[in-house]
């Protein structure tokens, strides 16, 4: 049984370096762009409002797969042809989980007190100013958790590039089980404890930022 | 949408108006003159012959092979070799009884009665040997290429090296192109289907699978062409209950007169003959 994965080794590590280059460049891009969309929905003007909202409305309620199938089959009839791969997964992925960050940190933006963000506008700070140096300081600490979640669900939410031409760790467990024949219980089982590596790990350290940051308020 | 309603009705009536046709012929000349008689006491044969009907499972969704139309009769060449079959037991097209018969339920539909025998792009295999028996092989599909018809730089397998070659995730032809086609570029997605976009838009240069289902995308898609000689092979057999060696050694003999005679080719050239170049007959293994 161990042969599986000893004979496999560089299939099975090609895979996770996949899934983790897909986790850890839509996760970026992902933290940058919702942050954008969480000051959008909560800016003066009323139009961003109403844009940030119908765009994260619809992400978030869009099952993943349908957002690949329209990158892949929809947008190139409009003549968007994003290369094929590690990119159209990347700004499939982004384009999704960024509704999730944002929503997160909205919630975050809530929990602050309107005291402080009327504290803020009475000493003369812009709203870009007050959003950035007093409410986002506060909002973020205390989302950090829901936010590591958020990554927890794209490492996992990565296997769907799978059907759409990336060769991650689901994509390898298929190219093994059909290579090996009998041993696909062996082979999946050795894909989901390469995710655990990642998944269980992130739980952990989300659990020790959460207890550093942590304030009383 | 108004020409394509006509469109319909017009086929409608030439079917009709075949039916007709066959009807008025009396029996058709698809039935062989033979009875139960025939055949061996208590053979398979002789309890089909005697019935004068015969259930057999096919695919009902794989182009040129086992199709239903709208009309709800299955045609292709799967249906048309099963039609032979059939009639050389002495039983008329009518009395067919067509079955559904998606891959993974084969083994149990021949095991559990629902079918008689199952002619469904049922490729011979070892593993499969052990449940079920095996007529013909009676075609020999095989791994081929689908590219844009302005495609010229592929014109077969040599020249797909450098290439991106589309296909599903983890699936047996993708394991073929990886060990024996290093240098083409696999593309692997979910379904065969969703490569057809990709290959449009010339995001990959080919779509690699079985010549039988990639004949099928071409007969729907006027822009597509299957390139260059299948480089696998893949045995198509009539399944049927283990064991049963009376019928398999008749459905071979039925198989090797259709050969012989040019039914094979015929049944072949009205099917998928119209979109594949038409092989020589395969050599039946009477293993």
């Amino acid at each position: 049984m161990i042969d599986v994965f000893l004979d496999n080794g560089p299939a099975y590590l090609a895979g996770f370096r996949m899934t983790l280059a897909l986790t850890a460049v839509a996760g970026v891009a992902s933290l940058v762009f919702g942050t954008i969309l969480a000051a959008l929905r909560v800016a003066p003007l009323r139009p961003l409002r109403v844009l940030a909202t119908g765009y994260v409305e619809l992400l978030r309620n869009t099952p993943l797969t349908l957002v690949f199938f329209g990158m892949v089959l929809v947008a190139p009839q409009f003549g968007i042809i994003p290369p094929i791969g590690f990119w159209t997964a990347i700004i499939c992925l982004t384009l999704y989980t960024s509704a999730f960050v944002c929503e997160a940190l909205r919630s975050g933006i809530n929990s602050v007190g309107v005291g402080q963000a009327e504290a803020a506008r009475a000493i003369g700070l812009t709203f870009g100013q007050s959003l950035a140096l007093v409410i986002f300081p506060q909002a973020v600490r205390t989302v950090i958790p829901p936010l590591i979640n958020v990554i927890i669900a794209l490492a996992k939410n990565t296997s769907v590039a799978a059907g759409f031409a990336v060769v991650e760790l689901v994509a390898t467990g298929r190219r093994l089980g059909q290579a090996i024949p009998g041993e696909a219980v062996t082979i999946l089982g050795g894909i989901a404890i390469l995710y655990l590596l990642f998944t269980i790990p992130a739980g952990l350290f989300a659990t020790r930022i959460e207890q550093k940051v942590a304030f009383a308020r | 949408m108004r020409t394509r309603m006509t469109r319909a009705a017009a086929l409608g009536a030439v079917a009709l108006l075949a039916l007709g046709a066959c009807a008025s012929n009396g029996g058709g000349d698809g039935a062989a003159d033979v009875d139960a008689g025939d055949f061996p006491e208590g053979s398979t044969m002789a309890r089909l012959a005697d019935a004068g009907s015969i259930k057999i499972g096919t695919k009902f969704d794989q182009p040129l092979f086992g199709l239903v139309g709208p009309n709800g009769v299955p045609e292709g060449f799967d249906v048309e070799i099963g039609k032979l079959v059939a009639g050389e037991l002495g039983i008329d097209e009518g009395d067919i009884e067509w079955i559904e018969t998606v891959s993974s339920v084969r083994e149990d539909s021949i095991a559990n009665g629902t079918v008689d025998i199952i002619v469904a792009t049922y490729t011979i295999n070892d593993t499969r040997k052990e449940k079920v028996s095996f007529a013909g092989p009676y075609y020999l599909a095989g791994q081929s290429l689908l590219t844009l018809k302005t495609n010229t730089d592929i014109q077969g397998v040599d020249d797909i090296g450098g290439m991106k070659i589309c296909t599903a995730s983890g699936s047996t032809p993708e394991q073929n192109l990886l060990e024996n086609y290093p240098d083409a570029e696999v593309v692997p997605f979910g379904q065969y289907s969703d490569c057809l976009e990709p290959l449009r838009n010339n995001q990959v240069h080919a779509i690699s699978t079985d010549n039988v289902i990639l004949a099928g995308f071409a007969a729907e898609h006027d822009d597509l062409e299957v390139r260059g000689e299948q480089f696998t092979e893949e045995p198509y057999g009539i399944g049927l209950a283990k064991d049963d060696t009376d019928f398999r050694n008749f459905i071979n003999d039925v198989l090797e007169k259709i050969f012989e005679d040019g039914r094979w080719v015929e049944a072949w050239e009205a099917t998928a003959g119209t979109v594949l170049p038409t092989p020589e007959p395969p050599t039946i293994d009477r293993y």
